[in-house]
């Protein structure tokens, strides 16, 4: 079985006199450990399509099944508890917590879990390490480049070792040779095993990838 | 980490953003910190100087006899009957629960005396609690130091043409008059006044009293209850409450409790508001790391919490720093508005109501900012905006 299986998936949202629909009748399957590369123009909706594998956007028809899980049929609270156990998210522009430091966003997705803080700091430790950053963990992310904060991203996606990395334009913000250091880091992750969607526009980027799903108007194009 | 550590680190290195918050609720705390403490030793100053103006309290024999009028008051008559009223009531009234309230016992015998072949009303007093519960008596001489001294009204002075220093025989007893007190347009201007033991003696009267005049300090003391100890321990004796005086006194402090109140309730409402205000502002200027907490698996309720441990800790720092504030405050205002009993001293109980006051309205005021952070869309943790 796929680890991910989406079928007709439709997303539509109500603007302020129409409707828009960002997903339109989209199906797809995805094999664990696959590093996929997802394109296409702005607005072609891939973003809303990661965010529904995510769990983070409910859609307005079709299913979404995930480890053999019908993950929009949770509620709320559990479709919260399977993306802290699923989903690893980096998204565009960072999204640091400005007001914590770099050790303390990384363990941040621990903070709902039960590791005791001697844990956290160990598992995050190990991650800052591998990103190069375990020297920095004590600064604020106002302190850091754009490719030290992007990989601050990365560790605190991968601390709670999720199966599927989802990425939104993670090298958006960065010049191309930074680009280029957090493909490798991705690569290196998809060798170990973990699944990596990651959305993007650079040619460049998506030729690390092992497939690229092309988006035109919210459907797969060809 | 845990939750509480990402709502401190928000509280304390987003500092800036919470300026307002934190002033707001910190004038709101410490102005009511500031009113409480003020009206407190506003009314005790002035419970205590009421209280010692004149009786509240008057302890009377029981009797079926028609009365005569003292001071206003009814007191009943001259001829004792078997429910006399004596010496020994005066120590049983320090013995009652509320004993510490009782500030000054005035025992007195009345009797009529025989004084230029008139009749003149005697009052045996024991002056050193007669001149403290007649705050308003100005005397010229002094009170009373030896035997065979007597004090005299401004009435009879006039109408048995005495004066200081000058002698008056009672029932044959001679007396010199070492003070005269100035007209007080009360029943003590026709009266001559000595020792209370002499004044048993001269009647005959041993051990006898015709009422006891009784202070009670009662800044939020229950007189009725005090009325109520008292009868208990005096069967014989009828004690009444002089009502008028003590609504009065009530009167005065409850419209300061009720200002107090009032203004403190407002003040905090005002208080609320600007907490409500701030953390819902906050809450929308936040709708993208709120979202990164709801992707990275953080549930509604964690969300709530984490924005429910803000307000908690602003309200927390604010309550407590607040009501030290307040007593500063309170400190330089007591002065200029003439209450002189003011001690800077730390109040835990106070300390302790303001912090949690100030936890109640901050933490309350945050619950539906927070309700609603939790029901943000999760999505906007992606969207580019
Ligand atoms: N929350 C939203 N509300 C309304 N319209 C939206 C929302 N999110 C996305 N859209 C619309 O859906 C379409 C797809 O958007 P998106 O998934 O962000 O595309 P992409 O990431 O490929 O640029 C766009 O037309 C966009 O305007
Ligand atoms: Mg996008």
């Amino acid at each position: 079985m796929s680890l991910i299986m989406i079928n007709s998936l439709v997303k539509e949202y109500n603007g302020a006199s129409d409707v828009v629909r960002a997903c339109d009748k989209i199906s797809c399957t995805i094999e664990k450990s696959e590093f996929i590369a997802v394109m296409g123009p702005s607005g072609s909706g891939k973003s809303t399509l990661l965010s529904i594998m995510g769990g983070l956007n409910h859609p307005t028809n079709g299913e979404v099944i995930i480890d053999g899980l019908d993950i929009y049929s949770l509620a709320i609270e559990q479709l919260a508890d399977f993306r802290r156990e699923y989903i690893g998210f980096v998204f565009q522009s960072f999204q640091l917590i400005p007001y914590l430091t770099v050790l303390e966003n990384v363990m941040l997705p621990l903070a709902v879990t039960d590791y005791s803080n001697k844990q956290q700091m160990e598992i995050s430790a190990e991650i800052l390490n591998r990103v190069g950053l375990y020297d920095k963990m004590h600064r604020l992310p106002n302190q850091l480049s754009g490719g030290e904060q992007e990989r601050v991203a990365i560790a605190r996606c991968l601390i709670n070792r999720p199966p599927i990395v989802l990425a939104d334009e993670p090298t958006g913000n960065l010049d191309s040779l930074t680009g280029i250091e957090i493909m490798e880091l991705f690569q290196s992750l998809n060798a170990e095993g973990q699944t990596v969607i990651m959305v993007t526009h650079n040619p460049e980027n998506a030729e690390f990838a092992g497939r690229i799903i092309q988006l035109k108007d919210g459907k797969i194009a060809a | 980490m845990k939750l509480y550590h990402i709502a401190k680190n928000s509280f304390f290195r987003r500092k800036t953003r919470m300026v307002f918050l934190i002033l707001g609720l910190l004038i709101a705390i410490s102005t009511v910190v500031t009113l409480i403490t003020i009206t407190r030793t506003m009314q005790e100053d002035i419970a205590v100087k009421l209280d010692e103006f004149g009786a509240n309290i008057l302890i009377l024999p029981k009797s079926d006899n028609l009365s005569l009028s003292y001071g206003g008051m009814n007191v009943s008559g001259f001829s004792f009957n078997t429910n006399e009223l004596n010496d020994t009531a005066i120590p049983k009234i320090r013995t009652i629960k509320n004993s510490e309230n009782i500030s000054i016992i005035a025992p007195k015998l009345l009797n009529v005396g025989k004084v230029q072949q008139q009749e003149v009303l005697v009052a045996g007093v024991n002056f050193d609690e007669e001149i403290r519960i007649k705050k308003w008596w100005s005397l010229i001489g002094n009170i009373p130091k030896q035997k065979g001294e007597a004090v005299i009204g401004a009435e009879v002075k006039n109408k048995l043409k005495l004066g200081l220093n000058r002698t008056v025989k009672i029932n044959k007893k001679i007396f010199s008059i070492v003070g005269v007190l100035e007209e007080t347009g009360s029943q003590d201007d026709g009266l001559i006044f000595i020792d209370l033991r002499e004044a048993q003696e001269l009647f005959n009267k041993p051990q006898m009293l015709s009422l006891i005049e009784v202070s009670a300090l009662c800044y939020n003391c229950p007189i009725e209850e005090i009325v109520r100890q008292t009868s208990e321990i005096l069967p014989a004796a009828k004690v009444v409450a002089v009502r008028q005086t003590i609504k009065n006194k009530m009167d005065t402090m409850h419209r300061f409790e009720s200002f107090t109140i009032g203004i403190s309730v407002i003040i905090l409402l005002v208080g609320a508001l600007i907490v409500f205000t701030t953390m819902s502002s906050s809450v929308s200027e936040r709708k993208r790391e709120i979202g990164i907490f709801r992707a990275l698996g953080f549930r509604q309720k964690h969300v709530l919490n984490i924005v429910l441990l803000e307000g908690f800790f602003v309200s927390f720092i604010t309550g407590f720093f607040g009501y030290f504030v307040g007593l500063l405050i309170s400190g330089f205002t007591a002065p200029v508005l003439g209450v002189t009993t003011f001690s800077l001293s730390i109040d835990p109980v106070l300390l302790l109501g303001a912090t949690l006051l100030s936890i109640i309205i901050g933490t309350g005021s945050s619950f539906y900012p927070a309700y609603k952070a939790s029901r943000l869309d999760p999505s906007f943790a992606l969207r580019t905006l």
